[in-house]
């Protein structure tokens, strides 16, 4: 199962209702202001990492370059994917998610 | 209170009322609608010649975050928007320091020089305005 968040995990807690939602083996892509929980250099990163531990993270490379936010700053393990990458995993997981 | 009605032209004669605004930036950019629009009434209200700051804290600190490269999300970079602003004689731009640090920033990853204040600092300011506008 594929999960998608577009909310800033400072502003809402839509990535902690994701991550207590996503059974391992399931995946989780950033997308819009979702895309800053990918950072590095946060306190949302050590939850991210720990939840790595059993699903695999994703973020969507253009919703990053529009924010300003650089690739080479976002957590190590976490996958950037262009669009049709998005494209892909809906493909390989399946079932989509949105966590809104 | 009826200058505030009153015809711009006639305002810039007598001098007018000057009055403190304050607009509060706390959305990130592009996600919602809110920063651009705040960035549209902040230039409508220079034009009044009011006495206009802009206070950046929680994601809306993500609003001033350098390079931002819209093309593949085929939307409008409004960032080079904030660095024009000084020539509209708008330069208090105030960035709380707390949502700069959570988010792993510092002011070099801005695109403008910005006044970083704490909290308490920024609580202060705010109780000092005639007028908070809050996006």
């Amino acid at each position: 199962m594929l999960h998608t968040v577009n909310k800033s995990p400072f502003q809402t807690r839509t990535l902690e209702s994701c991550l207590r939602h996503a059974l391992p083996g399931s995946a989780v892509l950033l997308i819009e202001d979702g895309v800053y929980a990918a950072m590095q250099g946060t306190p949302i990163a050590d939850k991210v990492r720990a939840a790595m531990e059993q699903v695999r993270f994703y973020v969507l490379g253009p919703d990053l370059e529009a924010r300003g936010m650089d690739g080479d700053k976002v957590i190590e393990g976490i996958e950037i994917v262009d669009y049709g990458g998005f494209v892909d995993l809906t493909i390989e997981y399946g079932t989509v998610q949105s966590w809104l | 209170m009826s200058e505030v009605t009153g015809g711009v032209e006639m305002e810039e004669e007598t001098g007018g009322t000057v009055k403190k605004f304050m607009f509060v930036n706390r959305k990130a950019p592009y996600g919602t609608i809110y920063a651009l629009e705040a960035l549209e009434v902040v230039l409508i209200s220079a034009a009044f010649d009011q006495d206009v700051s802009l206070v950046f804290l929680d994601d809306g600190v993500y609003q001033l975050k350098k390079g931002q490269h819209t093309k593949a999300v085929d939307m409008k970079n409004f960032s080079p928007t904030y660095r024009a602003l000084e020539g509209y004689d708008i330069d208090k731009l105030y960035v709380e320091k707390e949502s700069l640090e959570q988010r792993g920033l510092t002011p070099d990853d801005l695109v403008v020089d910005v006044q970083v204040l704490s909290a308490d600092e920024i609580s202060k300011l705010m109780a000092e305005q005639d007028v908070v506008l809050s996006f």
